[in-house]
């Protein structure tokens, strides 16, 4: 098998590392629509859609005829039904912009994946993983869902609809306020990890957790510079995507559907097939950047190999399992970051605009460039002086910093009053001497 | 007859196609009349552009080039334009005065100037592309914070100024 790939043109093969990444997200798409309608249902304690695909009376095997399959063919009939929808081309629309946008939004959600490795570098995956091995694998991802804006803007604007346009301005102020936040929380993956390499990001993961116990893996979620990194990210991805409660963009109760409110039949299908792709292949850049991409659990199996002992066999066997299996891990972690995205939207409402802005600018922001600061005076220390002094200075920094963004923020409480747009019931002008008049 | 032709390599074909593109599309961000479409070849241009880079081995450069005239400067362009929601040809009323006479002599200048100065190092050219590793993030990180540490963080304090500078000017109140 090794063989054969090596003696292919390596474009021939590049091409097969293409198709390896993209028809499985393709063949996946109807599975996360089943799971998110699933799983919301029973987060919000219905039923939930579980009648399709059950089994006819006349099965041949008996003790299946009647059986329910927790309605697995779900995704199969809304999509029958969405392709055979009245695709209705409203006629005052800018025609070729109409028509390329949901290509666009499309585009990136598929391209976002071309630097994520699934498999470990070295052996079979290392010919069949990443796509494209190169220098820049975080900045790619980073260029690439910068460019998910497009296709929500144009679709927005071609559609000449108020609301279209409405909901297409929205995406836009929001992916670029949200851009910063997640650029500064992967450059502290960066600098942790000394490269832009997804590959190098995961085999950091792999070594000793906390430079001590080598028996472990230091994921960057378990250390605290990564799991600030990782909630400024993980709150970041959810609002690219434009997903619950970041869906301002297409808020069915204030703009109708939003960018989309005009697309029907398969043009709409086609945006939501771009979203679910897109969500599933932020929940893979996020396990590796941060769950230690394919692997399963933190513990270096082979490490404990070669150390030796009753129980060695054991651990080199889970070692090569871990090989072998590692697509399955790294899918498995990418559906993890499904449902939470799913449990993140059935738990939270909305935000509102200036929430939102709020969020993004004065909390994400000032919290990631923290983050930064704090990770760049622990790496400088702990090569100069020792790690012990390297992770005092870093929590030093914190806390000093923390101090210096409370001031900052909490200075001109003028104008936060005049920002603050929360109305609560007390504060409505009730006229208690003029009602009970009005309503004789 | 057929052997007289040159043979053209997969890496001419590469390049050709890119910037005949990107030809093409700056063409059409001056031609076209909806600011929205001009906009959008923009677009195209700049992330064709960041291919030719790519293909010069500058992997830096290109991504920069997709990351931020691509994915911020032009996003932001979209929405202004957006928002100022222009029609085309209220915005562009043809005139005949003397414009378009000085703007292409300006333009012919401009030409003139920067090929006098680009086309003769590029006869000395004889590599398709620089190595693997020249446009690679490394090898510009060690440079910056070697050879032009000082420049580096003059332009960050310009770049801070202005960030602050733009802060003040659209909003007093923060």
């Amino acid at each position: 098998m090794q063989q054969w790939l090596e003696s292919l043109h390596p474009a021939l093969l590049a091409l097969i590392r293409v198709l390896l990444f993209v028809v499985p997200i393709l063949l996946l798409v109807p599975g996360f629509i089943w799971l998110e309608r699933r799983l919301l249902s029973w987060m919000q304690d219905r039923i939930g859609p579980n009648r399709t695909g059950t089994i006819s009376k006349n099965f041949p095997i008996k003790f299946l005829r009647g059986k329910k399959t927790f309605g697995l063919l779900q995704p199969i009939a809304d999509g029958v039904k969405l392709f055979f929808k009245e695709d209705v081309t409203p006629k005052s629309i800018d025609r070729l912009i109409y028509f390329v946008a949901p290509a666009l939004a499309l585009f990136p959600a598929f391209a976002l994946g071309g630097t994520l490795p699934w498999g470990p570098s070295h052996g079979l995956y290392g010919l069949l993983t990443p796509i494209a091995n190169v220098d820049i694998g975080i900045l790619y991802v980073l260029a690439i869902s910068s460019l998910g804006v497009y296709g929500v803007v144009l679709a927005g604007y071609a559609s000449n609809n108020k609301y279209s346009l409405l909901g297409g301005l929205r995406a836009s102020a929001q992916l670029i306020s949200y851009e910063l936040a997640m650029g500064v929380a992967l450059a502290c993956i960066a600098l942790a990890s000394g490269s832009l390499r997804f590959i190098e990001i995961v085999e950091t993961q792999e070594q000793a957790l906390f430079g001590a116990l080598p028996a472990f893996q230091n994921w960057f979620v378990f250390t605290p510079y990564g799991l600030l990194a990782a909630v400024i990210f993980g709150i970041c991805m959810v609002a690219e995507t434009n997903r619950a409660p970041f869906d301002l963009p297409e808020a069915e109760n204030e703009i109708i559907a939003g960018y989309h409110t005009e697309y029907s039949s398969m043009k709409f299908a086609v945006f939501f097939m771009g979203e679910y792709a897109a969500m599933f292949v932020f929940s893979g850049v996020f396990a590796t950047l941060f769950l230690g991409g394919y692997n399963f659990l933190p513990v270096n199996w082979q490490y404990l190999a070669d150390q030796g002992g009753g129980a060695a066999g054991l651990w080199q066997f889970i070692a090569n399992a871990q090989y072998w299996l590692s697509p399955v891990f790294f899918l498995l972690k990418a559906f993890l970051g499904m449902a939470v995205y799913i449990w993140i939207r059935a738990t939270l409402p909305r935000l509102r605009y200036d929430q939102l802005m709020f969020l993004g600018w004065k909390t994400l922001l000032p919290a990631a460039v923290v983050n930064f600061i704090a990770i760049a005076i622990w790496i400088m220390v702990s090569k100069v002086q020792n790690p012990v002094l390297g992770t005092l200075a870093a929590l030093i920094s914190y806390v000093v910093l923390f101090f210096v963004f409370k001031s900052f923020i909490g200075t001109n409480k003028e104008a936060r009053a005049l920002e603050k747009r929360t109305v609560t019931y007390a504060q409505f002008p009730t006229k208690p001497d003029s009602e009970p008049a009005a309503a004789q | 007859m057929i052997a007289a032709l040159p043979t053209i390599t997969p890496n001419q074909i590469t390049f050709l196609a890119l910037a005949g593109l990107a030809a093409m599309m700056a063409v059409g961000v001056v031609a076209l009349n909806n600011p929205v479409r001009s906009a959008m070849c923009l677009v195209v241009n700049f992330f064709v552009l960041a291919f030719i880079y790519f293909t010069l081995n500058a992997q830096l450069l290109g991504i920069t080039q997709i990351l931020v005239y691509t994915g911020a400067i032009m996003v932001l362009f979209l929405f202004v334009i957006m928002l100022l929601n222009l029609s085309g040809k209220q915005i562009f009323p043809e005139k005949l005065d003397a414009k378009p006479v000085i703007g292409i002599a300006v333009g012919l200048g401009l030409f003139g100037l920067i090929a006098s100065q680009v086309l003769l190092p590029m006869q000395k050219i004889t590599k398709i592309n620089a190595e693997y590793a020249y446009g690679s993030p490394q090898a510009i990180g060690k440079t910056l914070f070697t050879n032009y540490v000082w420049p580096f963080e003059v332009t960050s304090m310009l770049l801070l100024v202005g960030i602050v500078g733009s802060i003040l000017l659209a909003k007093r109140k923060i």
